[in-house]
């Protein structure tokens, strides 16, 4: 039986039949009929944000704490640009959304109309597939491919642009699932020959290393937990990019840290020694590689990645894998059959000499805070609660990176491909949604908060007890840091002047303020942030003239970097400062 | 002052299937711009009868690595069928037609009427004091005829731009 219905109650029901729990939006002119819709809806929870990149940051945070894939709705014109620096980051980070934007009527587009942006053509190349749906019996099919592309293959997100007309006109509506054209059908399983190959090269390595990324997290909880049965085979020592950190337990003998430009001192150099380098789900980023004739110049690589474009773009790998990261894993697991791996004791020896440097160590600081410390009692304090930690961009996100642990996939929420400042505090707020009952904490910095600040007031109206932990140096610090290694000390524009008081401020949106001047302070600010039942913001001061070490300068190989008390220089040469 | 390299490139000849949605030729058209890659020719058109497909044919010239990453960022998107590399997959035909206009009185005239006899070159539409030409052939083929014409009174080339096939029984 089939039956009459509006686009926009078609979308509505079509969501519910998605299993979506939230819509993360905004209401506006072009999506009136839609809200209209959403009206008294039970079965949907639309979470009403301050400002639509509020909206696509929290879907993600959402998305990324769950699994799930993230709806955002917003309207046509400013409502659609403003989320596009979410859209862009879930692009550039694997995040599966749906972004369901309104748009004028179908006879006024390209009249230059009010509330009118090219939706479609601006999204075009910061998501994995948008769409401008025309005429309502569409719509059903649409949503239903959406979903599948955002949340199958490399995750990513998806932009439906619906015209206010094609919410308002009837179609019919099927009762049952809706027929797919199966035109995308990513490759979940690697080639059985290429599998027999990397059972070959990891049972045959001396020097080998794990190099995981955030596709083993988006690949799901199982990957994780195929990663480590493969590493307990193996015993090869793990590293991981900023977006795959959880993936691997931060506890274990064998983790290395994170790698690349503010990376550990061992994980770089097991990355340049190694003789084999087995890649699940990352990317080769600049950020990871550094100077790229320089990067793992003696290794064997094996890159395994469910995106074929992501083989050989900027490193050519030997064995190339196509295929779903635990899938893979599985295979190169059923395919070890009692395979025995090298006897690693030289390796590791090597290791531990490296981890003798204590690359993350940094100086006592009498006077104030040091921002590690800081991080260092928030992760103390805090890991029997398990916490799910979001940031913003900057030394905050290095430092948290670097002295926050993780134990499991999904409980890590940063921006690290876009690198988007104000991602951090609309993205707990997603993930507090998605996750109620547990421990939500934002770590920002004093300036990236002020970017998305106007979201405090979605966490009052939803009643969620997230925190935030910004670490006040008054610099945007990492900007800061630049301009002095780069530009010497030139510190152009890079003070965050006028700041608010952040106490006051959190009280003003009802939230609880507290406020951490020195070390004394340090464990009993966290603790009362944990124990209070609401949301707070703890303004915790730092040491204002820290740096973020180790780090690799830009243009330099993984075995030029600079670590904690180098004496470094005040410029650089243009072929370095353009490298970066 | 530093300087920006530039690394030895290679001629390909890119076939796609693609569904004939909206945008589609914008999506391929940017992705190019937006990764820096260089599209000396594009051809588009339908090929199913009912209007769902089209054939586009592009060329492109760069580095073998950046070759692979353009097939790979085609293939990725949605509405992107195949690509097949007719270059790599080869041997093919590739073809092209140009519309070449040609002015002159006398001697020229008769000259430029002589040559494009010589290149197969058809008369498609004639004044007294004017040709237009119709050429189809390999791109360097045309480049010659224009080159040629270059002294007999061209006024105005137009050129589709290059289709392609695998020879041979195997279809694509």
């Amino acid at each position: 039986m089939t039956e009459e219905r509006s686009g926009a109650q078609i979308l509505v029901e079509s969501l519910v039949r998605q299993g979506v729990e939230f819509v993360f939006g905004y209401p506006g002119g072009a999506v009136l009929p839609i809200y209209d819709a959403l009206f008294g809806e039970e079965r949907l929870r639309h979470i009403l944000v301050r400002h639509e990149a509020g909206a696509a940051h929290a879907a993600e945070g959402y998305a990324r704490s769950t699994g799930k894939p993230g709806v955002v709705l917003v309207t046509s014109g400013p409502g659609a640009t403003n989320a596009v620096t979410g859209i862009a980051d879930a692009f550039l980070d694997s995040i599966p959304l749906v972004v369901i934007t309104g748009q004028v009527g179908t006879p006024l587009i390209g009249s230059d109309a009010f509330q009118e942006a090219d939706t479609v053509g601006i999204t075009r190349h910061c998501c994995k597939h948008n769409y401008l749906v025309k005429d309502p019996a569409n719509l059903a099919a649409v949503i239903d491919e959406a979903f599948q592309i955002a949340t199958t293959g490399r995750p990513g997100p998806v932009v439906i642009d619906i015209p206010k007309d094609v919410q308002i006109a009837t179609a019919n509506f099927p009762e049952g699932p809706v027929q797919r054209r199966n035109r995308y059908s990513p490759q979940l399983a690697g080639g059985e020959a290429e599998i027999a190959q990397a059972v070959d090269l990891i049972a045959k390595a001396k020097a080998p290393v794990f190099y995981t990324g955030g596709g083993v997290i988006n690949s799901g909880p199982r990957a994780s937990e195929l990663l480590r049965e493969l590493q307990a085979l193996t015993k090869a020592p793990v590293t991981s990019t900023l977006m795959g950190l959880g993936a691997f337990p931060a506890d274990h003998e064998d983790w290395l840290g994170m790698l690349g430009m503010h990376g550990t001192y061992e994980a770089n150099w097991a990355m340049n020694q190694a003789d084999l380098i087995i890649c699940v789900g990352a990317r080769f980023d600049d950020r990871v590689t550094g100077r790229l004739d320089a990067f793992a110049p003696n290794s064997t690589k094996i890159h395994i990645d469910i995106d074929r474009a992501s083989i050989n773009k900027t490193v050519r790998v030997d064995l190339p894998i196509i295929g779903d990261c635990a899938t893979v894993l599985q295979q190169i697991l059923d395919g070890w059959k009692g395979r025995k791996a090298q006897d690693l004791t030289a390796w590791k020896a090597r290791v531990t000499e490296w981890r003798a440097k204590k690359s993350l160590s940094y100086a006592e600081n009498p006077a104030a805070i040091p921002p590690q410390r800081a991080i260092e009692r928030l992760f103390e304090l805090t890991k029997a609660h398990d916490p799910i930690i979001s940031t913003e961009v900057g030394q905050h996100q290095m430092w948290a990176a670097q002295h926050f642990h993780f134990f499991g996939p999904n409980k890590w929420l940063t921006s690290g491909g876009l690198g988007t400042m104000g991602y951090g505090l609309p993205a707990i707020i997603g993930a507090q949604l998605g996750n109620p009952g547990k421990l939500c904490i934002d770590i920002a910095g004093e300036a990236s908060i002020q970017m998305n600040i106007q979201e405090l007031g979605t966490a009052t109206q939803y009643r969620l007890p997230v925190k935030i932990f910004i670490l006040n140096n008054e610099w945007m610090g990492m900007v800061r840091q630049w301009q002095e290694l780069t530009y010497e000390s030139r510190y152009s524009n890079s003070y965050s002047d006028s700041l608010p008081d952040f106490v006051k401020l959190a009280q003003a949106y009802g939230w609880k303020g507290i406020s951490i001047e020195n070390e004394g302070q340090l464990d009993a600010g966290i603790q009362e942030m944990i124990d209070y039942d609401g949301p707070v913001i703890v303004d915790c001061r730092v040491a204002k003239d820290a740096n973020c070490f180790p780090m690799i300068p830009s243009g330099a190989a993984h075995t030029d970097m600079l670590l904690p008390g180098d004496v470094v220089s005040g410029t650089m040469d243009d072929e370095a400062k353009a490298l970066v | 002052m530093t300087k920006i390299e530039q690394e030895a490139t290679e001629r390909h000849v890119l076939m796609l299937t693609v569904d004939n949605e909206a945008g589609i030729l914008a999506k391929i058209a940017g992705l190019f711009t937006a990764r820096g890659y260089n599209i000396d020719s594009l051809t588009v058109s339908e090929i199913t009868g009912d209007h769902q497909v089209s054939r586009i044919t592009i060329v492109t010239h760069g580095p073998p690595a950046v070759i692979d990453q353009i097939r790979a960022q085609l293939e990725r998107l949605i509405p992107v069928h195949k690509v097949v590399d007719l270059t790599e997959q080869g041997p093919y035909v590739e073809r092209e037609l140009a519309l070449i206009k040609v002015v002159g009185k006398g001697e020229a005239r008769v000259e430029a009427l002589r040559l494009a006899e010589v290149f197969r070159a058809r008369p498609v539409d004639t004044t007294t004091e004017s040709f237009v030409f119709e050429l189809t052939g390999t791109p360097e083929k045309i480049d010659s005829f224009v080159a040629l014409m270059g002294d007999l009174g061209l006024v105005e080339t137009a050129r589709t731009g290059v289709v392609g096939m695998i020879r041979g029984k195997s279809s694509t």
